[in-house]
């Protein structure tokens, strides 16, 4: 078994992991130095511990995610628990079951923790009242992606040495993205300035009370950037609804190399993933010298195990 | 306050008997909007009907065998109008039957309700406007008087039979939780109606505008990741009701509005003469988007609660009479339609009970008089819609509320009549109860204090 070394004792006083509303800064620094140790310990041979052994945890995934939902199951395998993937189709749940009755049913099994992504915004906290281990958001709806946000920032970290001071564009479909949330909430809260950019259809109302400045041009909105932030656009969005077209789209807000000089010399750029090539990001720069789309999904794993691990200290008998 | 006190009910008329005895009131705050009467005095029953009212009625004023009360100081009132009462029944008993409904109208002083045609089936011709009528005649123990559905099974494609369900009962016509998007259905109905003189009571709300939002547009839908749906939802709906109200003529009620931007439009269209009316729901007079907290799917509601300056506006209109009612919108909805996630759930909270004494936090706060209130939920109710009561004179129906507007209570849900427990004001503090609630002279309601 692999040890931790270093690793600091973790206090981090919430019994689940919901949203990044509910951490404060100290919250979110802990969290990341927590997922740095965890980070060598992933590039080792032996990367097993013990933390979470005899301990059960769930993916219950509402919602089809084949990233996020490995990368949790690895994250608590690697942390010893025993974990199960459940992946509920919204089929199944518009057949008459509801969420909480599928809450109950878990409940009665005794996991320690649950990871829930489900497509409705404020699921998670709902099922988090009605079973006694703990939870963590995996995202909800249009809501939050703690996680993902957390993997963002010990990825920026990581490259830049802080988080405090930096300017950050987040691109693409704000409207219907718990990532843009989720990052707007952390970034605010670490004092990086966080701007939004994306066209007016895709934009929520009263953005700009969330602490955004907010650009119609991704021009404007990546100029001197540290970091640009893409998002996917879902394909139901991109013909008509919300966008005319993909080519209008990918002209306008698609992220190329020549919109990519206006940002700092050494910016990164990121993508949640999947992406959509061609789309909102072009081939050339999401495989380009600055992309640090592959990063991303390595800090993800050790995110995870940090948030299991932080939650695992508050879990009874711990 | 007595522990030993204890609540109770009357039951449906045909089961009672004996004749109702007299019943004396002196002592009482009378409030009577119809005539702007806000004096100390007595009221006298008899037979059904109000007998004699005044500051001349003291104690020793009634005649033999009657039940006299002295009712120190609190306030007699004609009984509240509800106009926006949905039942589960028939179709949906599981949630609320008639007969449930009725008992939860009768703990907060509504004497008459007005159920909206949302049934199964719809009540949407002669034989069920008679069948609903039957069943609360049966079971009920406040008055019921049903809205017929203005479009066949509320599809708003073909109009129903308007003149043949008023003749059998009907007060009014909408077509319930849904608008009519159809422009030129909506003219034909206002110019039909007119001719009968039938009231159309719509729920001014663009449905695609609504879109897939499920709360107010703003901040605090966009922090709590949910759809939300903009103001103009309304306005949108109500200007062209509002214009074609003047094209075809009818008389026109907006059944629940919520934001500020409609007064300006409804204040226009009354300025104008136009012969419409608006109401608006207890929920947008006394919450707000705010209140809607983490994802709590009781008040998730049509339309949605809007921001506190529309709410505050709301309140404005209604202390000066531009909106003329206020409804509870009462939707009883059970576990498998509200324990959702947000979005998921469905629209309504229940009201009848809490109704009056919600209302009476907004004469607590000093914003809409007492005697306002009173006007809203029950003297101009009863006039839109041409009933007897929602008055104290001599001659009318004795239709009454008698409530103490201060004393302090805590909402709990498990406590309340309704089979449903979907209330939005779960654990809240009210100041204000129903002690007694009168109709026809025969008491279907005591808090059980005397």
């Amino acid at each position: 078994m692999a040890t931790l070394q270093d690793a600091p004792p973790i206090s981090f006083p919430h019994r689940h992991l919901l949203g990044i509303d509910q951490l404060s800064p100290f919250d979110i620094d802990a969290l990341l130095d927590l997922a740095d140790g965890f980070v060598e310990i992933n590039r080792r041979t032996e990367k097993k511990l013990a933390t979470l052994r005899g301990r059960t945890q769930i993916n219950l995934f509402f919602e089809a995610s084949t990233r996020t939902q490995s990368s949790f199951e690895l994250a608590g395998k690697r942390l010893g628990a025993d974990v199960m993937n459940m992946s509920v189709g919204s089929s199944s749940v518009k057949k008459g079951e509801t969420l909480l009755d599928t809450a109950m049913t878990l409940h009665a099994m005794h996991p320690d923790i649950i990871v829930v992504r489900h497509q409705s915004a404020g699921a998670v906290e709902l099922l988090a009242r009605k079973v006694g281990c703990s939870v963590v958001n995996a995202g909800d709806g249009a809501h939050e992606h703690p996680t993902q946000a957390l993997l963002d920032a010990l990825t920026i970290r990581r490259h830049k040495g802080r988080l405090q001071g930096l300017t950050v564009a987040i691109c693409g479909d704000i409207l219907h993205s718990r990532v843009a949330r989720s990052n707007i909430g952390l970034l605010n809260a670490v004092g990086a300035r966080v701007r939004v950019v994306a066209p007016s259809t895709l934009l929520p109302a009263a953005i700009d009370r969330l602490g955004v400045e907010v650009h119609g041009d991704i021009r404007s909105g990546i100029k001197d950037a540290d970091v640009v932030m893409m998002l996917r656009l879902q394909r139901e969005r991109m013909h008509g609804a919300f966008v005319p077209s993909v080519r209008e789209y990918f002209h306008y807000y698609g992220l190329d190399a020549a919109k990519l000089t206006l940002a700092k010399p050494d910016a990164l750029v990121m993508h949640p993933g999947p992406m959509n090539r061609g789309v909102e990001i072009a081939s050339d720069v999401a495989d380009g010298p600055q992309s640090v789309i592959r990063e991303q999904v390595e800090m993800g794993v050790a995110v995870r195990m940090a948030v299991l691990e932080a939650l695992a200290s508050n879990l009874p008998n711990a | 306050m007595p522990t030993d006190q204890k609540p109770t009910w009357g039951s449906p008329e045909r089961f009672e008997r004996e004749r109702v005895r007299p019943i004396g009131f002196h002592n009482v705050r009378l409030i009577d909007p119809a005539n702007g009467r806000d004096e100390t005095g007595g009221l006298l029953i008899d037979e059904g009907k109000i007998a004699d009212v005044g500051p001349h009625l003291t104690a020793d004023a009634f005649p033999e065998g009657a039940e006299v009360i002295d009712g120190g100081g609190n306030v007699l009132a004609p009984g509240l109008v509800d106009m926006q009462v949905f039942t589960g029944e028939p179709g949906y008993e599981h949630r609320e039957t008639i007969a449930s409904a009725s008992r939860a109208a009768a703990a907060g002083g509504v004497t008459t309700m007005i159920c909206m045609p949302d049934t199964n089936p719809v009540i949407h011709d002669v034989a069920m406007v008679d069948y609903v009528q039957r069943l609360a005649r049966d079971t009920a123990i406040v008055r019921l008087a049903p809205m017929g559905a203005l479009t066949r099974d509320l599809a708003g494609n073909e109009m129903t039979e308007i003149g043949l369900m008023s003749e059998a009962g009907a007060v009014a016509f909408t077509n319930g939780r849904k608008a009519i998007t159809n422009a030129q259905t909506m003219r034909r109905a206002l110019t039909y109606a007119r001719d009968f003189d039938a009231l159309i009571v719509h729920h001014a709300e663009d449905p695609d505008l609504v879109g897939e939002g499920v709360m107010h547009e703003g901040e605090t839908a966009t922090r709590l990741g949910l759809k939300g749906i903009p103001a103009e939802a309304e306005t949108v709906m109500l200007s062209r009701d509002l214009k074609l109200v003047g094209l075809a003529g009818g008389r026109y009620h907006a059944a629940q509005l919520s934001t500020a931007r409609a007064l300006t439009t409804l204040r226009r269209a009354k300025e104008r003469g136009l012969p419409v009316t608006a109401g608006v729901s207890i929920n947008n007079l006394t919450l707000n988007e705010n209140d809607i907290g983490t994802y709590r799917t009781f008040l998730k509601l049509s339309p949605p609660l809007r921001s506190e300056d529309d709410r505050m506006a709301l309140v404005g209109a209604l202390a000066d009479g531009l909106i003329d009612v206020i409804v509870s919108s009462h939707d009883p909805q059970d576990v498998e339609t509200k324990r959702h996630p947000f979005a998921d759930s469905e629209d309504g909270a229940i009201g009848l009970e809490t109704l009056l004494v919600a209302a009476l936090r907004l004469h607590h706060s000093g914003d809409v008089p007492l005697i306002r209130l009173i006007d809203a939920m029950s003297t101009r109710p009863a006039a839109i819609l041409g009933l007897e009561s929602g008055s104290l004179e001599a001659g009318r129906p004795a239709d009454l509320v008698f409530f103490d507007p201060d004393m302090p209570w805590i909402v709990n849900a498990e406590e309340l009549s309704s089979l449903s427990k979907n209330t939005p004001f779960e654990d809240a503090r009210m100041q204000g109860r129903v002690l007694r609630t009168i109709v026809a002279g025969r008491t279907v309601y005591d808090y059980g204090l005397h």
